[in-house]
């Protein structure tokens, strides 16, 4: 196994997490198709429960925005599950969907994106944070080392995507890994696992023939704020010029 | 959960994630106090490097008053920290592409600075105390000396070059401490409130305005508690110097804001939303009227008139207070308003202070308080008062 350098620039000659796993192997990379997501929010009700994240409406590993365009106007109107107009339609902050707010308006257009951790190539979070907690793997993940954190939430600052939050519970920040522990036993991130239309892929670069490979190819595909110079991992087909 | 974190209400479109405030008013206070140190160092070292002989009276005062900010400089990001005990990993695995990473270096340089500044202009009165001085104290005293005991005037002289040395390196690392504060801020692209190249400079310029105005405050205070005269050429030189400082942070402010909006980015919208709605108290009456326009005119006034006296003492020293609240308002305005607009462009949040909490206003006013809590003891052990023998 490659010798692998963890946070904080202590070499380890082992691969990580496992033995069975080399991150040198693989390219990780996820794929949006907006246009196939109905907004049922099971990503993430999953990714909560998958994760541990907190069962509110203010820390979110994924989440899904949804874009309205009513007649006659010009800028759509936005919102996620965590809005308190669907929190109060969902009953509880742990359980998640979308009210039907405009009902009573002329919907010209609307559709749904979802969002999470863009895992960048240039990463800003990593960039800025003092003591290497948050770093970049081999295989194109962006993780926080939870015991190596410190807890400053410069990394909360400087993601322009507002993927990062601060864990209360633990003083450290957090983010969507891409369910790290899942896909380097060969399983699928939960929120893909569980979408039930497939506007949410996950797969190795590496492998020319895989679902993203493919969806990258076959595709005009955008990122999200590219202006930024992150230089963003995920890909989407379906966003529209509002989508922010 | 709900004892853990405080949300904050929003309007418009944020993440979902921006409704709990990362960085609390204790991060409003960590740059208004390392810009109350720099400034006040400025101070005394416009004595000590330049000559200006009207600051005697605040020069030995005002690097004591420093090193008692200084060092309590880390205290609001050790508060802020979720996990304090880590803070040493900053220096121990430092990350250097952060702009963090180097924070725990330049505060330490600049804290040994200010301890060797100090101990060579207090050094002939630590000596003579060790000698004279309360019994019980003595060995303290000789202990603070390093046996370094010889008040000879070719002593005296090598102990000024040090001060005199000392306190020309101080001066850029004094500047460039603040600046760096401004460049944590600046060079973060999230954000379009902090995203600016002015803001290093505009940093240093209200660090400036904030010390010296602190250093005027502090001296009228103290000479009145100690009932002795004000040196009124020593107000006039400060606030003269005030003067300066202020014309050009709000030369800089005015030109990053009118950048700002006349750029006209995505979000200006929503920023022109929070400049008429929310910012209208804090930044256009407080921070730019009451702060610093009402100041800017007084001060313009001191300066032309050549007013004198009483007079001069309580119109300088009420510029001090009300620059001193600016400034602190700018560190609000910019840390705290720079996250009240969502990194959508397309929603404000309102940031609702705790009170009791770690990172409550309590928590923030105590580490404000503390600094002048060390400068009372420090007093108790040398004086900043007694006539300069090193200069």
């Amino acid at each position: 196994m490659v010798p692998v350098r963890r946070a904080g620039g202590a070499a380890q000659d082992e691969s990580y997490p496992s033995k069975d796993y080399d991150w040198d192997k693989h390219r990780w990379a996820y794929a949006v198709d907006a246009t196939k997501c109905i907004g049922c929010l099971r990503c993430v009700e999953a990714c909560k429960r998958e994760n541990g994240v907190a069962l509110d409406a203010h820390h979110f590993r994924t989440w899904v925005e949804r874009y309205v365009y009513l007649e006659g106007e010009e800028q759509p109107r936005i919102d996620s599950q965590a809005d308190p107009v669907n929190i109060q339609a969902s009953g509880s902050e742990a359980t998640y969907r979308f009210a039907n707010r405009y009902r009573e308006q002329k919907v010209e257009k609307a559709f749904f994106v979802p969002k999470l951790c863009n895992h960048c190539t240039h990463p800003a979070c990593v960039q800025v944070c003092p003591v290497g907690a948050t770093y970049k793997t081999h295989d194109g993940v962006v993780l926080i080392d939870h015991q190596y954190c410190i807890g400053c939430q410069y990394c909360v600052q400087a993601c322009p995507y507002g993927a990062r939050f601060f864990n209360h519970k633990k003083g450290v920040s957090e983010k969507c890994t891409w369910c790290y522990h899942r896909i380097t036993r060969g399983l699928l991130p939960a929120c893909v696992e569980v979408c039930p239309v497939g506007a949410r892929m996950f797969s190795d670069l590496n492998d020319k023939d895989s679902v993203v490979s493919r969806f990258i190819r076959e595709n005009r595909v955008q990122v999200l704020r590219p202006e930024t110079g992150n230089g963003p991992n995920v890909f989407y087909v379906g966003l529209d010029k509002g989508v922010i | 959960m709900d004892a853990l974190f405080a949300t904050a209400p929003f309007s418009g479109f944020v993440y979902p994630n921006e409704t709990v405030i990362p960085w609390s008013v204790l991060i409003v206070v960590y740059p208004y106090l390392t810009g109350l140190v720099a400034g006040s160092f400025t101070v005394g070292a416009l004595y000590h490097v330049f000559g200006l002989r009207q600051f005697a009276p605040v020069a030995k005062f005002s690097i004591l008053l420093a090193l008692c900010l200084m060092v309590c400089v880390p205290l609001p990001l050790l508060f802020h920290l979720g996990h304090p005990e880590r803070a040493f990993n900053a220096m121990i695995t430092p990350h250097l592409t952060s702009a963090f990473a180097i924070f725990g270096f330049a505060a330490l340089f600049y804290v040994i600075l200010l301890l060797l500044e100090n101990w060579f202009v207090y050094r002939d009165q630590i000596v003579e105390l060790g000698k004279t001085g309360w019994k019980p104290m003595r060995w303290w005293y000789r202990l603070v000396a390093l046996g370094s005991d010889d008040l000879s005037a070719a002593a005296m002289q090598a102990d000024h070059k040090w001060i005199y040395a000392l306190a020309a390196i101080g001066i850029p690392a004094a500047l460039g401490l603040h600046g760096y504060v401004g460049f944590v801020f600046g060079s973060l692209k999230s954000r379009e409130w902090w995203s600016s190249d002015l803001m290093p400079p505009i940093f240093l310029f209200s660090a400036m305005i904030s010390g010296t105005a602190l250093v005027i405050v502090a001296y009228v205070l103290t000479c009145l508690a100690r009932r002795v005269e004000i040196d009124l050429a020593c107000i006039r030189g400060l606030a003269v110097t005030l003067w300066g400082f202020l014309i050009f942070a709000l030369i800089l402010e005015g030109i990053e804001f009118a950048s700002l909006v006349y750029r006209g980015r995505e979000g200006i919208d929503t920023i022109m939303t929070f400049i008429t709605g929310p910012l209208i108290v804090p930044f256009f009456i407080l921070q730019f009227g009451i702060g610093s326009l009402v100041p800017l005119l007084t001060l313009t006034y001191i300066v032309w008139s050549g007013v004198d006296g009483r007079r001069l003492v309580v119109l300088a020293t009420t510029c001090g207070v009300l620059v001193m609240c600016a400034v602190l308002m700018m560190r609000w305005n910019v840390v705290i308003g720079g996250q009240e607009i969502s990194k959508t462009g397309k929603g404000l949040l309102e940031y609702r202070p705790e009170i009791f909490g770690r990172e409550g206003v309590l928590a923030a006013g105590s580490v404000l308080v503390v600094p002048f809590i060390l400068l009372w003891v420090a007093t108790r052990f040398v004086s900043p008062w007694k006539e300069d023998t090193a200069a």
